[in-house]
């Protein structure tokens, strides 16, 4: 399963990538779009919304199921990929390269906190 | 522990993705669940689906027996290998299972039943023989292993990946069966599916199923998953038992008053309590007219006539829409708009008359 080395993730199966700007880009990893199988809607959050770490903030809904996606950290929502949401299948496609959103984390100090890829591919197994 | 189908060892060595699928251990997808479900609409699929039960009734007067426990008529079966749906009844007309029932002579029809209700369509079966005809007997087969080969291209396919297969089975009609041994197996193939398109059911001796499988991916049969299996036969506006009927649920109610003969003087099981019946509900097509999600099983749908229910929804690889099978107020019509709650929204949806789509073609606007 892929998992890029640059990247910080989440328990509950998001990557996060840290922006020049300060900003944090969020996404769902490539082993839980494989899990959840070809993706046929996205709803993601108003741009401007705070969310506090670890609320559902987003939704991918399969063939077979919807999942709700977590903020892994708390912070304000700076953007949103509004072209996922027209072509979800991008996701399955390229799990890194089709984010979903984008924050100004709260606590600066937060994403070093997150799992590294060593431990997130420890814990997919 | 799961159980499994002869073809367990193929599936995982093709990369499948495996699900518990009531007590079996059965792959959902090997890849992309929407490339399998266009696979089968255009071209040709197959699915494993020897988790379902061949039993075969054997014995004098097998026929008039079936007659009175089966809620079709098998009247309708004159040729030899013609094939039947019908549903399984208990008394009070609720469905214990929906099944298909093959005529091969007077004394001897194939009944394939449903995975997860194969126990208790046995015993079913066996108490009603031990009252009505204890002379019949009921053999499972559990040496069978059944592929099940869909799409415009299906036939042709098998053909080519079991010679000598096509001179049996060139000539079957819809819902025809034969014997038709070939230089792979020694196969009984029927022109049934549960997709609505064109194809071939292959059962084979469980030794042979995967020397079939085999040969069929070698012909360019691409294997799909249950998941792929789900959105064809939902496509093609076909109950799922378990789901959209059950034990609880009258088949007049469940969009199935087309396979009850109510018509005849036969009796049968469950015939009383049905003629009784005036269901206030019916079972209709929903179309998702909004964006906003997709309609699921158990989503409550509000119409101008009170409330239903969706019983089956996914979306729709062939109309790129959320479709649903749902039980609605009698008084419910096509073209109606109706409401359904897709978490916390309410989503429009529009009316329609199943099947969504048939050979290849959509049939719903």
């Amino acid at each position: 399963m892929n998992v890029p080395i640059d990247l910080k993730y989440a328990d509950s199966h998001e990557w996060m990538r840290a922006e020049s700007d300060g900003t944090v880009t969020v996404g769902i990893t490539d082993h839980a779009q494989a899990a959840l199988g070809d993706l046929v809607f996205i709803e993601l959050p108003a741009v401007g919304r705070t969310l506090k770490t670890g609320e559902a903030c987003a939704i991918v809904e399969s063939v077979k199921a919807a999942s709700d996606v977590y903020a892994p950290i708390g912070g304000d929502v700076v953007a949103v990929n509004e072209a996922v949401t027209g072509a979800p299948e991008t996701l399955n496609e390229n799990a890194y390269g089709a984010w979903l959103f984008r924050l100004k984390p709260s606590d600066p100090g937060a994403l070093a906190k997150m799992l590294d890829a060593a431990a997130y591919e420890k814990l997919i197994g | 522990m799961l159980q499994q189908t002869p073809l367990n060892a193929v599936h995982r060595a093709a990369g499948a993705r495996m699900v518990d699928f009531g007590g079996w251990d059965m792959p959902v997808n090997y890849g992309s669940q929407i490339d399998e479900h266009h696979a089968v609409r255009r071209d040709a699929g197959m699915f494993d689906v020897s988790h379902m039960r061949a039993v075969d009734l054997q014995g004098d007067h097998a026929r008039d027996f079936l007659r009175f426990a089966l809620a079709n008529n098998v009247d309708k079966l004159k040729d030899p290998g013609k094939a039947l749906y019908s549903c399984l009844l208990r008394e009070d007309g609720g469905v214990l299972d929906d099944l298909i029932v093959y005529f091969l002579r007077e004394d001897f029809f194939r009944i394939v039943v449903n995975a997860g209700t194969a126990r208790k369509d046995i015993a079913w079966f066996q108490r009603l023989i031990a009252e009505r005809a204890p002379h019949l007997k009921l053999t499972p087969r559990d040496d069978l292993a059944m592929i099940a080969v869909q799409g415009p291209n299906a036939r042709a396919k098998v053909w080519a990946a079991l010679p000598g297969s096509e001179a049996a089975t060139a000539g079957l009609k819809p819902f025809v069966g034969a014997a038709a041994p070939n230089a792979l197996a020694d196969a009984f193939i029927a022109r049934t599916g549960y997709t609505g398109e064109d194809g071939f059911e292959v059962m084979v001796p469980a030794a042979q199923a995967s020397t079939v499988w085999n040969a069929l991916v070698a012909t360019g049969v691409k294997p799909c998953g249950l998941g792929a299996r789900d959105t064809l036969r939902l496509e093609a506006g076909m109950n799922l038992y378990g789901q959209d009927m059950d034990e609880t649920v009258s088949p007049l109610a469940a969009g199935l008053a087309w396979t009850v003969d109510l018509a005849s003087a036969r009796d049968f099981v469950g015939k009383l309590a049905l003629v009784a019946q005036t269901p206030a509900q019916r079972m209709l097509g929903l179309l998702l007219q909004d964006a906003g999600g997709v309609l699921r099983a158990h989503q409550l749908v509000r119409t101008a006539h009170g409330d239903g229910e969706i019983t089956s929804g996914t979306f729709s690889p062939t109309l790129g829409k959320s479709i649903a099978l749902a039980r609605l107020p009698a008084e419910v019509a096509e073209g109606d708009l109706v409401t359904v709650a897709v978490r916390d929204k309410a989503l429009a949806a529009r009316v329609v008359k199943p099947p969504f789509v048939r050979h290849g073609k959509v049939l719903v606007t």
